[in-house]
């Protein structure tokens, strides 16, 4: 059979703009007849399919779910009939929360060739090749799948670009096999506005990291902020903390800093799910006392220095 | 009672590392060990729910690697697990996370907990996979990233939020025995006495090779995994332009792009 198979993501309503992306990573991957059908798991799969008709997109399957939102039973249950019936060689679905809740445990039980936070993927004569980071970023590793005949790859998002051209798919439905879920979904909580600062439109932002070691340094970051104009956002750790309000924290589980042009990130190391939230910023300066972090290679320009010399003496210009 | 925590070591590099001959891993005299970050939120989590019980709770955690993994596993014993379990055997290297997962499966198994908590993903390869294969290895319910936690030890359900992108909670309520995620930030680790650290060197810990624990070699390793590397390199380090010179000139430029950028906004 072979083809591509791609997972559209949802939630409460709405396609994840990863969902497209995916199709591009497809695009890359296509062998000649490939034909790249998209699926969509939803209770309403109807009213989404339209952002789904890009050129690329042979078919879109439609899958109907009991529950309104992600479920992982259903999800395992859903993909895994949709794969065997279809028998793609390659199944692209994100590297997001709702893939880390059931992808592992469908790839493992189906010993489908598995790989998570896929930033590139190719085929080297005709081997499917995927490349992941390693060790904070700081290596890339390749990695392939000897005699796996269907494989999964989850994909980092922001990686590929959205298709921009529309196309006219197939439209049909794959019906799901019924489950009883053991984990049943509840109600949404929208993190908590603990502070009025608003990352999302903050147009200068001083970010600090672990790198500033103690709660006691937090202080003097804040008036160094104060003083240069700029918004104090921080890394996870220093949310988790409890060192500042997570509404300061940049990233994929924070804000994003969407109308940031300039970003300085001291003491960060770079992490993708930090990256998540800033790596578009056009102007970032990263100071780091390890020339290997991997915020350097997003940065445009890099300090390899002490965070606190550097502050001190930057101080001394305002 | 009992709740199993999975425990990885994991390594971070050193400066001026290098990759090793066969050019799949690092050099592993450049790999620095430490306790995988998100492990020490779950053993926490673990260990409140032991404290918070009216009935004993063992806590038991568990690791799949080479002797230098003991170091984390006292440091676990420390920090208030009851019995620690290290799984082994040379046919293990080379194993990916779901060769891993067959493994920690397979001690599941024989432990029978009431509940599994593993980390969210491990700090350096972050695969975000393992606790999540060991479920489907198991055929148990479960439920990834979870940022808080509500479960009396013993109860046939329990509640958990798990945090979404953009810092989005979503309730469920989940069946037990169970694999729960542990995400950051779910609690304030502890730290361990210089008492306890003491007292965590003299105890023992239960080391196992495959056939304990029923599962042969070649469901692990490279044979058992799902992925297999082909090499490992050194990324272009990218487009950083540095700024050069003593501290004091490194912050006068930046003072001056600040500056630049605050005229032209
Ligand atoms: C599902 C999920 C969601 C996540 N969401 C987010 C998110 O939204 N935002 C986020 O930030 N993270 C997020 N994370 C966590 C992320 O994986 C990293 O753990 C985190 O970003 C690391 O923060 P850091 O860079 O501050 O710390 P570290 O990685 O510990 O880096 C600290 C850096 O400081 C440097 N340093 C230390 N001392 C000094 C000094 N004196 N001077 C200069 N440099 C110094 C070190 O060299 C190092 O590079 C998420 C993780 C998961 C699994
Ligand atoms: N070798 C191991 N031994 C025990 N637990 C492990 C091991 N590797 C991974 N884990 C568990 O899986 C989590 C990390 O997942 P992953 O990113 O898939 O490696 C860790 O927090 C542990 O709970």
């Amino acid at each position: 059979m072979g083809g591509i198979l791609v997972i559209a993501e949802q939630r409460r309503g709405e396609l994840r703009p990863v969902s497209l992306e995916l199709i591009t990573a497809a695009q890359g991957l296509r062998a000649a007849g490939d034909a790249v059908a998209v699926a969509l798991l939803a209770a309403d799969p109807a009213r989404l399919v339209d952002p789904l008709k890009v050129a690329g997109v042979d078919e879109i399957i439609t899958v109907q779910t009991a529950a309104a939102e992600f479920d992982p039973d259903a999800f395992e249950a859903a993909v895994g009939a949709l794969i065997s019936a279809r028998s793609p060689s390659v199944v692209l679905i994100a590297h997001s929360i709702d893939s880390f809740g059931y992808a592992a445990a469908l790839a493992a039980r189906q010993g489908f060739g598995f790989a998570t936070d896929v930033f590139k993927v190719e085929r080297i004569e005709g081997e499917l090749v995927a490349t992941r980071g390693g060790y904070g970023q700081k290596v890339c590793v390749e990695v392939d799948f000897p005699g796996r005949s269907t494989v999964l790859l989850a994909v980092r998002a922001t990686m590929f670009k959205a298709p921009d051209r529309a196309g006219s798919p197939a439209v049909t439905s794959f019906a799901a096999p019924s489950v009883v879920s053991r984990a049943e979904g509840g109600d949404f909580i929208e993190a908590s506005a603990a502070d009025d600062v608003d990352m999302t439109a903050a147009e200068f932002i001083l970010t600090i990291g672990r790198g500033v070691g103690e709660e006691a340094k937090i202080a003097q970051f804040r008036e160094l902020a104060d003083v240069i104009g700029a918004t104090l956002g921080c890394s996870r750790p220093i949310a988790d903390a409890g060192w500042l309000p997570k509404s300061r924290q940049v990233g994929q589980s924070g804000k994003t800093a969407s109308a940031c042009r300039l970003y300085i990130a001291m003491g960060v190391s770079g992490a993708i799910q930090h990256l998540a939230g800033m790596k578009h910023v056009s102007t970032i300066i990263a100071v780091n006392s390890d020339a290997g972090a991997s915020i350097f290679g997003v940065a445009k320009y890099g300090i390899v220095g002490d965070i606190f010399e550097i502050a001190e003496e930057l101080r001394r210009h305002f | 009672m009992k709740i199993l925590v999975a425990v990885k070591q994991v390594a971070a590099l050193d400066e001026d590392f290098v990759i090793g001959a066969d050019g799949r891993d690092v050099d592993a005299e450049f790999l620095i060990r430490d306790l995988n970050e998100w492990d020490d939120f779950s053993l926490e989590e673990a260990v409140r729910i032991k404290e918070a019980a009216a009935d004993p709770v063992e806590v038991v955690v568990v690791s799949i690697g080479p002797e230098e993994a003991d170091e984390v596993l006292r440091k676990c014993l420390a920090k208030g697990a009851d019995r620690a379990v290290r799984i082994w055997d040379e046919a293990v290297a080379g194993s990916d996370p779901i060769a891993i997962a067959r493994i920690l499966a397979a001690v599941a198994r024989q432990e029978a907990p009431d509940m599994l908590l593993a980390g969210v993903q491990s700090s350096d390869h972050g695969f975000a996979s393992t606790g999540i294969a060991t479920a489907g290895f198991l055929g148990w319910p479960h439920g990834a990233v979870v940022a808080s936690l509500a479960y009396t030890s013993g109860e046939k359900s329990a509640v958990f939020r798990r945090e979404l992108e953009g810092g989005l909670l979503h309730q469920v309520t989940i069946q037990c025995p169970a694999v729960l995620t542990i995400q950051a930030g779910i609690n304030t680790p502890r730290y361990a006495s210089l008492r306890s650290i003491k007292q965590a060197a003299a105890k023992p810990i239960d080391v196992r090779n495959l056939a304990d624990v029923g599962i042969s070699a070649h469901e692990v390793g490279e044979q058992g995994s799902l992925s297999h590397v082909r090499r490992m390199y050194i990324p272009d380090k990218g487009h950083a332009q540095l700024i050069e010179g003593s501290a004091a000139e490194q912050a006068k430029r930046l003072a001056g792009i600040i500056r630049a950028f605050k005229g032209e906004a």
